[in-house]
């Protein structure tokens, strides 16, 4: 079972699109690729207030994914607490994985040629820290829920 | 190797605390300062890394070569930049007195230091963007409480409600008030939100008041009026210390909730329901009297109504109310030595302090500079020193105001990125961005005092300086160095630091020096001396309105309706974005590379404009157009149109941005003139412009 999922507040979330920023810096990625976004609803009127919903979406680091076995340089793993990463070093860049996805999830990085997609930051989830995402989150909106099965 | 500063962000000037670390001069990571807000960080804050590899900023000092505005540059010396202002200075002095020099600053913390320069070079000319942003609500709360815009700070942490008129303020994103309204919100506090459309803000609120533009005073009114009607104001707090309640009974006694109803466009069982909301809640009800309010011809007013309402709350100096921030003083600290060297005694070249009297002096008025350019009375401009201040994009009809600039010797500016003013000056000064410089040490006054530091985590990238070394540097040449006793920033911080007791060691652990663990208050009760006001007392009836022959309390007059096929350009701000600041910077233009303009579903209908349609956006003299997507929307009053402010930048060096979408300052042609005589700011919503569906659309499709 996965061990980890990001949690939004929606009730908190004011869809700054920090997140998308505070990821993008931290994997030092260019123009182009985005690891994860903030989306929102048509606007409906609740009680006289027009609201929305604010969803968070990167990577559903499925339990059985489809980017893995079609990556043909077995680049694409995932690990025992159940994240799914990119080996850069075995990644070709063919980019099947994007194919393989139902949405398409990795995505090319120009600059090095190679597929990149959310990985919860594991390096610094290895740390003992929080993906970038969760820790700078604008309005402490998004949480890091590490999950515990209910017997 | 890795190395962790504490500093504040630069990235806009809510000037949040962050904590850098950096690898061989590159940023690894950049967060929130854990230690005052969590870490967390907006999207700007994430991108300033980004604007220091963006090459599209000026990386060495440039001299015009060519005219004026024509994007040719010489790259030159700081040495050959410095000398070149340095003699143009000298000459104008000698030719036309040091008073035709002005300085203008976006304002902030470490504005001493660029206003002392101008003051020790002989001239009473500084000044500020403050026109365009929050003067009217500033010098609202001068003339009723006697103290300026900040001479309160608002406890919404443990408010039970927030009133919020047009504040939009999940989009400008002070990370700090932010929180607090969230945690307020999570504990069940309430929040009403009124605007023309609906905002981020207006998301999260309880309540929200649509109303027709330009109508928050007579809503205020008609709020005031049932609140006194009712007679649930705190009886106690205005016998203490208000004059001229009566007098405000007698005159709301005509704006009824059905009448303010009627004039906005809401419902009146809806004012008088949050009334009792209100009433419920009291004191912890804080009535935000606005940021940026130079928008309507009466929003001076409207600002003073937002105060008199929190005075009817009674909430001043309480838990959930608006408190009086606190200074070393108060904790029994001794203060920073600052710069600070006095005005000169001459009359300020915009007429603030001789011909109009009830203006704060401080920054007086910098749009009131262009008639003094044009008729040269009481002396001419010849010289305007930008420093990080972009005239052109804050100020109404950048055409209009090159005329003016244009009759000045020398145009200076100091700034991170190419301005619209800056790429029109003659010489650019590129200053390091906030992660490349230090910067004074500066007091953050508040319930709980502090001591703030920006300190670089990085070495400069480009050939770039920091203010202070800018500023040292010219004053050397100007024979004004005795003003500045410092040759490096380590000697000035300890300088500053002198009187304290502290040294620089005290920032290290994290970040700041507070003055005090606990929050200080006053006695509620003895408040006697906090009003500085003539009377001593909060006026509603201002003696120095009085005696400029201005109405403490205006009569309502409607606005007026935009005629047809027109409407009401209003402008604000999205949370990605600092104006025309980070609109080249390639991560935020990524995520907003243009704005649109916003327009009710069945205005557009009228129209012939459907979502995404692009639209002609032509001023009311028709001299400027410009063209952007629709965006329809049901949430914005029919009469209203809305843009995100900063686009439409002309700079072919910026050329992610360069012509993306519009300016909503170009539209403002002919709006210079058109400012508040009450509180000092321009009128910037007080403009109409044509809509109409572009003939860009294409009907079908020619080419191959």
């Amino acid at each position: 079972m996965n061990k980890y999922m990001i949690y939004l507040n929606g009730k908190r979330c004011i869809g700054c699109h920090g997140c998308e920023v505070h990821c993008k810096a931290n994997k030092n990625l260019p123009v182009g690729p985005q690891l994860c976004e903030i989306d929102h609803s048509v606007m409906v009127k609740i009680k006289s207030v027009p609201k929305t919903e604010f969803t968070f979406r990167s990577c559903y680091h499925c339990e059985e994914p489809f980017c893995a076995p079609i990556c043909p340089t077995n680049a694409m793993i995932k690990r025992e607490d159940g994240i799914v990463y990119i080996d850069q070093e075995k990644c070709i860049g063919c980019m099947a994985c994007a194919g393989a996805c139902p949405w398409t999830i990795p995505q090319l990085n120009p600059e090095t040629g190679k597929a990149v997609k959310c990985d919860y930051c594991m390096d610094r989830v290895d740390a003992g820290l929080r993906p970038a995402c969760v820790t700078k989150c604008t309005t402490h909106a998004l949480k890091f829920v590490i999950m515990q099965e209910v017997v | 190797m890795t190395k962790s500063v504490y500093s504040i962000c630069g990235m806009c000037t809510v000037r949040c605390p962050i904590r850098v670390e950096t690898e061989n001069n590159k940023v690894t990571w950049i967060e929130g300062n854990q230690h005052l807000i969590g870490g967390a960080l907006c999207a700007k804050g994430s991108a300033g890394p980004a604007m220091i590899a963006d090459k599209e900023r000026p990386q060495q000092p440039l001299i015009r070569d060519g005219a004026r505005g024509s994007g040719r540059w010489k790259p030159v010396s700081w040495p050959t930049a410095y000398d070149y202002i340095a003699d143009k200075l000298k000459k104008i002095k000698s030719e036309y007195g040091p008073e035709s020099v002005v300085l203008s600053s976006r304002g902030g913390p470490w504005q001493g230091m660029y206003k002392s320069f101008i003051h020790a070079f002989g001239s009473p000319n500084y000044t500020n963007h403050d026109s365009t942003c929050g003067r009217n609500t500033h010098h609202s709360s001068l003339s009723l409480n006697g103290v300026g815009r900040k001479g309160f700070v608002y406890d919404i942490k443990n408010a039970k409600h927030l009133v919020l008129f047009g504040r939009n303020m999940f989009s400008s994103l002070r990370i700090a008030e932010n929180l607090q309204t969230l945690d307020m919100l999570d504990n069940g506090g309430k929040l009403t939100y009124v605007d023309v459309r609906q905002t981020i803000t207006g998301l999260k609120s309880t309540r929200f008041f649509q109303v027709r533009p330009g109508t928050d005073y007579a809503l205020a009114l008609g709020m005031i009026h049932e609140i006194i009607r009712r007679e649930a104001y705190d009886s106690d707090f205005i016998d203490r210390y208000v004059t001229g309640f009566d007098e405000l009974c007698y005159f709301v006694e005509q704006y009824t909730p059905a009448w303010a109803a009627k004039e906005c466009g809401v419902r009146e069982k809806a004012i008088k329901n949050f009334v009792d909301e209100v009433l419920e809640d009291m004191p912890k009800v804080i009535f935000h009297p606005g940021w940026n309010l130079s928008r309507y011809k009466d929003s001076f007013y409207a600002a003073r109504a937002l105060h008199i309402l929190n005075i009817l709350m009674g909430n001043i100096e309480q838990k959930g109310g608006l408190i009086i921030p606190k200074g070393p003083g108060d904790c029994g600290k001794k203060g920073i030595n600052a710069i600070d060297i006095p005005k000169p005694d001459i009359k300020r070249g915009d007429g603030v302090g001789w011909k109009y009297k009830h203006f704060d002096k401080g920054p007086g008025l910098g749009h009131l500079f262009f008639p003094t350019m044009e008729s040269e009375d009481p002396y001419p401009i010849k010289a305007w020193i930008s420093m990080r201040n972009d005239p052109f994009s804050c100020m109404p009809d950048p055409k209009r105001q090159e005329q003016y600039f244009d009759k000045c010797d020398l145009l200076v500016s100091i700034d991170v990125h190419y301005s619209e003013f800056g790429w029109f000056s003659d010489i650019i000064l590129p200053e390091c961005t906030y992660l490349e410089r230090d910067n004074g040490i500066c007091v953050q006054k508040g319930p709980k005092p502090r001591f703030g530091r920006r300190q670089k985590a990085l070495e400069p990238e480009n050939d770039s300086k920091p203010s202070w070394e800018i500023f040292k540097n010219l004053a050397d040449r100007l024979g004004m160095e005795d003003y500045f006793p410092f040759n490096s920033i380590e000697e000035y911080w300890k300088w500053q630091l002198e009187p304290t007791g502290y040294s620089v060691k005290d920032f290290e652990e994290k970040g700041f020096i507070s003055l005090s663990d606990e929050v200080v208050m006053y006695d509620p009760e003895k408040l006697d001396g906090q009003f500085n006001t003539p009377s001593g007392k909060i006026e509603i009836l201002s003696q120095k309105l009085d005696k400029a022959g201005l109405p403490s309390l205006k009569e309502y007059v409607s606005p007026l309706r935009p005629p047809k096929g027109m409407f009401r350009l209003v402008y604000g701000r999205s949370a990605v974005h600092t104006h025309g600041h980070t609109v080249n910077n390639p991560l935020l233009n990524e995520l907003m590379p243009k704005n649109s303009l916003w327009i009710n579903v069945k205005a557009a209908n009228k129209l012939g404009i459907v979502h995404g349609d692009l639209v002609d956006v032509t001023s009311e003299d028709e001299s400027y157009t410009g063209t952007v997507e629709a965006n329809v929307v049901d949430y914005i009053h029919s009469e209203a149109v809305y843009m995100v402010h900063g686009f439409g930048r002309e700079i072919s060096r910026q050329t992610r941005c360069l012509h993306a979408g519009i300016s909503d300052q170009k539209l403002m042609v002919n709006k210079l003139d058109d400012w508040d005589q009450a509180g000092g700011a321009i009128n910037l919503c007080e403009v109409f412009v044509i809509v109409r569906r572009s003939v860009r659309n294409p009907k079908r499709r020619v080419e191959l």
